[in-house]
C-alpha cells in the first residue's frame, strides 16, 4: 500500500471514532475500584456547550448542569465544605457536584417547591444511599401534598434497580403509612423475591405489613410455595415460624405434630439441609425435645439412612432434654450424648470441633455428679 | 504462642469430604454454593502449586499502600459512599491500627477536621457535611477519633518522656562529684521542667481530638432517635432496627454520656430480636444474621444485660455459621460464605466466652475460640486479598474498605485468644501476619478503648433536658 492510499485509510478510521468530547460529560467506566491512572490535567475539559457552539446546534436531549438553567438562576449553589484538607475525598463527577450543590442551596433556604422535589431524585439517582436527601423529598412530598400514588409508582421502580439499599424501603413503608394502602404490597415484594428470594430487606418490609394491615391469611401458602421452590430457603422457613407463632401459635398439638411431620418430610427428601433441621429444634425446644413421644425412636431410625452431623447435632440436644427433664437411664443417657460429641468433634463436624468439645465437657460437668449420687453442681 | 508452619486445613486429604451435599436436590441454594465452593478449590489448587511450603503471607506493603492512599482520595466509584464518610475514615483507620502502621500527624490532624465538619450543629455526626446526624456515621466518628487521638500525641510524649531519662542519668552521674556539679544539675534541672512543659502541651492536643465531640449534643440526638419500646431509629424519620443500639450505646459508653433513662428498655427490645434459630434478627421477627446478631450483642455487653440472651441457643448458631469446605463464616443459615462475617460472626465468640464466664461456667477454653481459628484464617489470607491491596468478600468480588476492615478485624480475632491477662496466640503463615488485637466490642485497638474511657469518665456526665428524659422512657417505669 503506497503512501498516500495508507493516510487517507488512517483519515476514514479516525473519522469513525467519535470526538472524546462529544461523550457525555458524566460518563464512567463502571467497577467500584478503577484506579484510574489518567491525571485529569492531561485530560481536555470542554464543556457541552462549548462544544454545540462551535458544531452549530442544540441537541434537546443534552444534560444542562443546574449551574447553566436559567429557571435556577436564583440559587446560588453551596459548594461542599470539607475542611482545608479533605480526608476520604472522593472524585466526584461535574454532574454530581452540580446537583449537590444545589440540594445543599434548597437545604439552607428551606425551600419547599416542584422543582426541589424533581431535584431530589436526581440526588437520589446519583446516590440512593443519601438518607438526607431522602428525608427532604418525603419533607416536599407533605408540605406541596404531591399525589402518593405517583409516589408509588415511583418508587416501585427504584427499588426494582436498587432492591439492597435501606432508604428505598424505609421510604415505601412511609408512603405505604400515608395513604393506609397495603393493597399493592405482597405482590410487590414477592416480585422482588422472585428475583432474590432471600433480600432481608424485602422480608423486613413484609413482615411489617403483614402484622400491620393483618394480612396474614395467604402467607403460609405463600412460604410453602417458596419452600417448594427451594427447600433451603431459610428466609422462608424464618417466615413461616412467624407466621404460625403469630396466628395458631404452636401449642396446639395439632399444629405442633402438624410442624413436626412436615419438617420430618423434608429431611428425608434432603437431609443434609440445616434449615429443617433448626425449624424442628426451634419448634420443639420450648416444649422439649424428649417431652415429644417417639421422635427419638424417629430420628434413630432416621440416623440409619439419613444420617448427617445435623441429625447427630440433634441427638445431643435431644439426650441433653432429657438429661435435664429425667433422672432415669442417666448414665446411659450421659455417655451417649459424650459419645455423639466426640464423634461430632473427632470426625463429623471438625471444623466445630472446640465447639462439640466444650458441650462434652459441660454436660460431664453438669450431670456426671447427678448419676453419681450427689447433688447437681449450680450451672 | 503457637506456630503454624505445619499443615494447612485446606490442603489435608479429608477436606474435600466437607464439600456440600445436596443429597441429589439441586435448589438455588445448592448450586450457589457449590459455585463457591468450587472457586475456593480452584485458589487452593492455585495456590498449592506455586508454592511448594505453604506459608500464606498478608499483603502488608500492599495493603499499607492501598489504604494510605484511600484515606485521601477515592475515586467516582465511591459516590455511592457519600453518605458514608465517617465509615471511610474509620474503616481505614482501624484497618491501618491493626496493621501497626502509624498514622502521620498531619493526616491525623486533617481527619479530626473533617469529622469536626461532619458534626451537626443539632449533636451526633452526619454521613458529611451539611447532612443530618445518623447513628451510623455518629458510631464510625466517635470510634476514628479515639483511634487517632491519642496515637499522635502519644508517640510524641513518649520521645519526650526517653530525652527527660536521658537527662536524669546525667544528673545522677554529676551526683557522685556534687560539690563541683551543683550548676551542672541546676541546668538540668531546668531543661527537664522544659521538656515537662512540652509533654503538658501534648496532653492537651489528645483532649483536642477528644473535644472534637460536644457531649451535650450527642446526648440531645440520642434522646432525640429513642423510641419508646426501647429501640432507636437511626436517624430522624428513619429506620428502627438492632445496629442503632449499638451505635449509640458505644458512642455513649466511650464518651461517658450515659444517663439512667437513656437505655431504658433498650435491653428488653435487643433480646426480643433473639430468634428460634438462637440468633438475633434485625427487628423482631426476622431471619438471624451475623450482623445484626454482632450489633445486638455487643451493645447488651456494654449495658451489662447480656445474660438476658439465652447463651447457649446463641453459641450453637454463631458456631454453625462456620462454612466447612471454605472455612470462613455465613451471615445466615444457607447462604454464602463472606469476608466480612470474618468480624461479625467471629467476633461474637470472645464476647460469648466472656459472658459465659462471668456466668461461672468452668469448662471454657483455656486457649481457644470456640470457632476454628485456623480455618479462618486460611480462609482470609488465601481468598480474601487483593494482590494490589485491599481485602474482600471472596474470590471474584471487587476490593472495598469495609471489606478490609473487617477482613482484618476478623483475622485479629482468629488470632487472638484472651485478654491482656491471658493471651495465647495463634499465627497461621508467617510471623510477620500477626495483626494488632482488637477490642471486641467496639472494635477499635483495647488500649485506644481504655485512653478514652479514662479521659471522658473525668468529665461529668451532661445533664439531659427533662423533655429528654421524659420521652425517652416509659410512663409506667420507674427511673431506677
Amino acid at each position: 500500500m503506497s503512501a498516500i492510499t495508507q493516510t487517507s485509510d488512517l483519515t476514514n478510521k479516525a473519522a469513525l471514532i467519535p470526538l472524546a468530547t462529544e461523550r457525555p460529560a458524566y460518563y464512567r467506566m463502571s467497577g467500584i475500584e478503577e484506579t484510574s491512572n489518567v491525571s485529569s490535567e492531561f485530560q481536555e475539559e470542554r464543556s457541552e456547550v462549548e462544544v454545540e457552539e462551535e458544531i452549530g446546534y442544540e441537541d434537546p436531549f443534552r444534560y444542562v448542569f443546574y449551574r447553566d438553567r436559567k429557571e435556577w438562576a436564583d440559587l446560588e449553589p453551596v459548594p461542599q465544605d470539607d475542611g482545608p484538607n479533605p480526608v476520604v475525598k472522593i472524585a466526584y463527577s461535574d454532574k454530581f457536584t452540580d446537583v449537590y450543590d444545589y440540594f445543599r442551596a434548597l437545604l439552607k433556604n428551606d425551600e419547599k417547591s416542584d422543582r426541589a422535589l424533581l431535584l431530589t431524585a436526581e440526588a437520589i439517582e446519583l446516590n440512593a444511599a443519601n438518607y438526607t436527601v431522602w428525608h427532604y423529598r418525603r419533607v416536599l412530598l407533605q408540605a406541596l401534598e404531591k399525589d402518593l400514588r405517583e409516589e408509588m409508582r415511583y418508587i416501585t421502580a427504584i427499588i426494582e434497580d436498587q432492591p439492597k439499599n435501606y432508604q428505598v424501603w424505609h421510604h415505601r413503608r412511609m408512603v405505604v403509612e400515608w395513604l393506609n394502602d397495603p393493597s399493592e404490597e405482597l405482590e410487590f415484594i414477592a416480585e422482588i423475591l422472585s428475583q432474590d428470594a432471600k433480600n432481608y430487606h424485602a422480608w423486613q418490609h413484609r413482615q411489617w405489613v403483614i402484622k400491620e394491615y393483618k394480612l396474614w391469611d395467604s402467607e403460609l401458602e405463600y412460604v410453602e410455595q417458596l419452600l417448594e421452590e427451594d427447600v433451603r430457603n431459610n428466609s422462608a422457613w424464618n417466615q413461616r415460624h412467624y407466621i404460625i407463632s403469630h396466628t395458631t401459635g404452636y401449642s396446639d398439638p395439632a399444629i405442633l405434630n402438624r410442624e413436626v411431620q412436615y419438617s420430618l418430610k423434608q429431611i428425608k427428601k434432603a437431609p443434609h439441609n440445616e434449615s429443617v433441621w433448626n425449624y424442628l429444634k426451634g419448634i420443639l425446644q420450648d416444649l422439649g425435645l424428649s417431652s415429644h413421644p417417639g421422635l427419638l425412636e424417629q430420628i434413630l431410625e432416621l440416623k440409619e439412612t439419613h444420617c448427617s452431623p445435623y441429625l447427630l447435632g440433634f441427638l445431643v440436644d435431644i439426650y441433653e432434654d432429657f438429661l435435664e427433664n429425667t433422672l432415669e437411664h442417666h448414665e446411659e443417657v450421659l455417655s451417649k450424648a459424650l459419645e455423639l460429641c466426640e464423634l461430632l468433634a473427632r470426625e463429623k463436624d471438625t471444623i466445630r470441633r472446640e465447639y462439640w468439645s466444650y458441650v462434652g465437657r459441660s454436660l460431664q460437668t453438669k450431670y456426671v455428679i447427678v448419676s453419681s449420687g450427689f447433688a447437681p453442681t449450680n450451672e | 504462642m503457637e506456630s503454624v508452619s505445619s499443615p494447612l486445613r485446606c490442603f489435608g486429604e479429608c477436606h474435600t469430604a466437607e464439600k456440600y451435599t445436596d443429597d441429589g436436590v439441586e435448589t438455588v441454594t445448592s448450586v450457589e454454593q457449590r459455585k463457591v465452593e468450587r472457586s475456593i478449590q480452584e485458589v487452593v489448587s492455585v495456590y498449592k502449586q506455586i508454592h511448594s511450603l505453604p506459608q500464606p503471607t498478608l499483603l502488608r506493603d500492599q495493603h499499607y499502600q492501598y489504604l494510605k492512599k484511600g484515606l485521601r482520595h477515592l475515586s467516582d466509584a465511591y459516590e455511592c459512599l457519600d453518605a458514608s464518610r465517617p465509615w471511610l475514615c474509620y474503616w481505614i483507620l482501624h484497618s491501618l491500627e491493626l496493621l501497626e502502621e502509624p498514622v502521620p500527624t498531619a493526616i491525623a490532624s486533617d481527619v479530626c477536621k473533617f469529622l469536626a465538619q461532619c458534626q451537626s450543629p443539632t449533636g451526633g455526626f452526619a454521613g458529611g457535611p451539611c447532612q443530618a446526624a445518623h447513628l451510623a456515621p455518629t458510631y464510625a466518628a466517635v470510634n476514628a477519633l479515639c483511634i487517632i487521638g491519642t496515637q499522635e500525641a502519644y508517640n510524641i510524649i513518649d520521645r519526650y518522656y526517653s530525652i527527660i531519662d536521658r537527662y536524669y542519668s546525667i544528673i545522677d552521674r554529676y551526683y557522685s562529684i556534687i560539690d563541683r556539679y551543683y550548676s551542672i544539675i541546676d541546668r538540668y534541672y531546668s531543661i527537664i521542667d522544659r521538656y515537662y512543659s512540652i509533654i503538658d502541651r501534648y496532653y492537651s492536643i489528645i483532649d483536642r481530638y477528644y473535644n472534637i465531640i460536644d457531649r451535650e449534643k450527642l446526648l440531645s440526638f440520642l434522646f432525640s432517635v429513642k423510641q419508646p419500646d426501647g429501640s432507636f431509629v437511626m436517624h430522624i424519620g428513619g429506620e428502627v432496627d438492632v445496629r442503632s443500639t449499638y451505635c449509640a450505646a458505644s458512642v455513649a459508653s466511650l464518651t461517658n454520656i450515659m444517663t439512667p433513662t437513656l437505655f431504658q428498655d433498650t435491653p428488653t427490645w435487643i433480646v426480643s430480636c433473639q430468634n428460634w434459630e438462637g440468633g438475633l434478627g434485625g427487628v423482631p421477627g426476622l431471619e438471624a444474621h451475623g450482623g445484626y446478631t454482632f450489633c445486638g450483642m455487643a451493645a447488651l455487653v456494654i449495658l451489662g444485660k447480656e445474660h438476658m440472651l439465652d447463651l447457649k441457643s446463641l453459641l450453637r448458631w454463631v458456631a454453625s455459621r462456620q462454612m466447612r469446605y471454605e472455612g470462613g463464616f455465613q451471615g445466615r443459615c444457607n447462604k454464602l460464605v463472606d469476608g466480612c462475617y470474618s468480624f461479625w460472626q467471629a467476633g461474637l465468640l470472645p464476647l460469648l466466652h466472656r459472658a459465659l464466664f462471668k456466668g461461672g461456667d468452668s469448662t471454657l477454653s483455656l486457649q481457644k475460640w470456640m470457632f476454628e481459628q485456623q480455618a479462618l484464617q486460611e480462609y482470609i489470607l488465601l481468598c480474601c486479598q487483593n494482590p494490589a491491596g485491599g481485602l474482600l468478600d471472596k474470590p471474584g468480588k471487587s476490593r472495598d474498605f469495609y471489606h478490609t476492615c473487617y477482613c482484618l478485624s476478623g483475622l485479629s480475632v482468629a488470632q487472638h485468644f484472651g485478654n491482656m491477662d491471658l493471651h495465647h496466640e495463634l499465627i497461621v503463615g508467617r510471623e510477620e501476619n500477626r495483626l494488632a488485637p482488637s477490642h471486641p466490642v467496639y472494635n477499635i485497638c483495647p488500649e485506644k478503648v481504655a485512653q478514652a474511657i479514662q479521659h471522658f469518665h473525668q468529665l461529668p456526665v451532661p445533664v439531659p433536658a427533662q423533655k429528654e428524659v421524659s420521652s425517652a422512657c416509659n410512663t409506667t417505669a420507674d427511673h431506677s
